[in-house]
């Protein structure tokens, strides 16, 4: 495939190890991705591997299932209970566990929860389900943001009055403040998510080399550009310098898709957002405007009450996985009463999720 | 959920556009992206293309990486 087999090329991936090996200053350094197809792509192509013993990539907030909170799976779980409602998502969520039951549990009851691929999707159902109110589970972050705008932008001009969004969209700079904030957490660098980077510009993440010192680099997904990104933040290290490097230039510029964002601000505002494990965040989420408050499942619909928590997930560690504190093998349910087939914690079921990337490619890790 | 697979325009639709990658055809839709022509290449997330790739670019990122020494 054009613009893939390239970028994992053998050659050149020994080539950069090489290059990372000589230019590896000795001691202990955590370099943060936050895209979980980076911690996905870093394990499956055994990565790890490569790299010297003392440079650890470690994985922080970039799953967007995993970061919802508690109280929106539930939320959700609630709503798929309600036979007169279809339940519309993006698959990962499916097996996430609720305080109590899990959308695919529910989904074995009434059969009202769907699985989509883009939020296009769900108008198509709204469309052929007239009688039914149709939910949208819109998870993502800046990525997905204009295309669940464009959406709700569709749905208001084809004047749908049977679909919803429960959201649950973050914006990703503003849980890397909320980590640098945290002393627990010692990061040398950061790996920029590459396809946030793509619709917002990489300068968005200027404030951290700026008042942090600490060098990033937006990188892409591929095992080359992983490692010449992680080989860009070791030479800023070695310069002792700090910027934003851009590996992804193929892809990313400074300034990012204007469109896109633009299309973001007519439809949402940001606002105060709980990640999970992070808590609330000042300024980190986007909800609706008024105008398109008609389309807003939380305000037509009431949150799920909180549960009594499922016992064995008092041992679940997703929160300080996503925090970077721990790495998954550091749970003491990961691999055991933790599976992809019975998971425990979100970490373990979405794709992106670090626990879920490490499991798979244990081998390689 | 970034899958980063670029995908290549085949035909363009009005505010739609048929994509191919390893045969695979999907239509996706170009809102975000004024502008673009048959045979770019496209990222798509969602079903929306976010970007284009840049060939020149690509090429420049496989160039400087070969001269490492």
């Amino acid at each position: 495939m054009k613009y893939v087999d390239e970028f994992r090329n053998a050659r050149l991936v020994h080539k950069l190890a090489a290059r990372i090996k000589a230019i590896n200053p000795g001691h202990n350094l955590n370099i943060m991705e936050v895209c979980g197809t980076h911690t996905q792509n870093f394990c499956r192509f055994g990565l790890a591997k490569l790299l010297p013993k003392n440079i650890r990539l470690i994985s922080g907030p970039g799953c967007p299932v995993c970061v919802s909170p508690q109280g929106y799976i539930d939320t959700a779980i609630e709503l798929a209970k309600n036979k007169d409602l279809l339940i519309v998502t993006f698959g990962d969520m499916l097996a996430v566990p609720g305080s109590c039951s899990s959308l695919e549990k529910e989904r074995a009851k009434l059969g009202n929860v769907r699985v989509v691929y883009s939020p296009l999707d769900a108008l198509s159902i709204a469309r052929a389900n007239p009688g039914k109110k149709i939910v949208f589970l819109a998870v993502g972050f800046e990525t997905t943001a204009p295309a669940i705008a464009l959406s709700i932008l569709e749905a208001k001009k084809e004047k749908l009055k049977n679909i919803f969004f429960l959201l649950s969209l973050k914006l990703i700079p503003a849980a890397m403040r909320y980590l640098l904030l945290d002393k627990r957490i010692r990061i040398d660098g950061f790996l920029c998510p590459g396809h946030v980077a793509a619709v917002m510009g990489t300068k968005e993440y200027a404030f951290v080399p700026k008042k942090y010192k600490i060098p990033c680099c937006v990188a892409g997904f591929e095992p080359v550009d992983i490692l010449e990104s992680i080989y860009m933040i070791l030479e800023q290290l070695a310069l002792g310098k700090a910027g934003v490097a851009n590996q992804y230039t193929r892809v990313v510029t400074a300034t990012g898709n204007l469109k896109a964002q633009g299309i973001i601000r007519r439809v949402f505002r940001t606002a105060d957002s709980e990640w999970r494990g992070l808590g609330i965040i000042a300024q980190s989420g986007l909800e609706l405007k008024n105008e398109f408050s008609d389309f807003d499942a939380s305000r037509i619909f009431p949150a799920a009450s909180p549960r009594v928590k499922i016992k064995a997930a008092g041992q679940c560690r997703c929160s300080d996985v996503l925090k970077g504190l721990i790495l998954p093998l550091g749970c003491p349910l990961f691999a055991k009463k933790c599976q992809p087939e019975h998971p425990l914690g979100p970490c373990m079921v979405s794709g992106e999720g670090a626990c879920n990337a490490y499991y798979k490619f244990r081998q390689q890790v | 959920m970034c899958l980063g697979i670029p995908m290549r325009v085949v035909k363009i639709n009005g505010d739609f556009a048929q994509v191919e990658s390893a045969r695979l055809l999907r239509n996706v839709n170009i809102q975000m992206l004024p502008g673009i022509k048959t045979g770019d290449y496209l990222l798509v997330h969602a079903g929306f293309a976010i970007q284009k790739v840049d060939p020149e670019r690509a090429r420049e990122t496989l160039r400087i990486v070969d001269e490492i020494r």
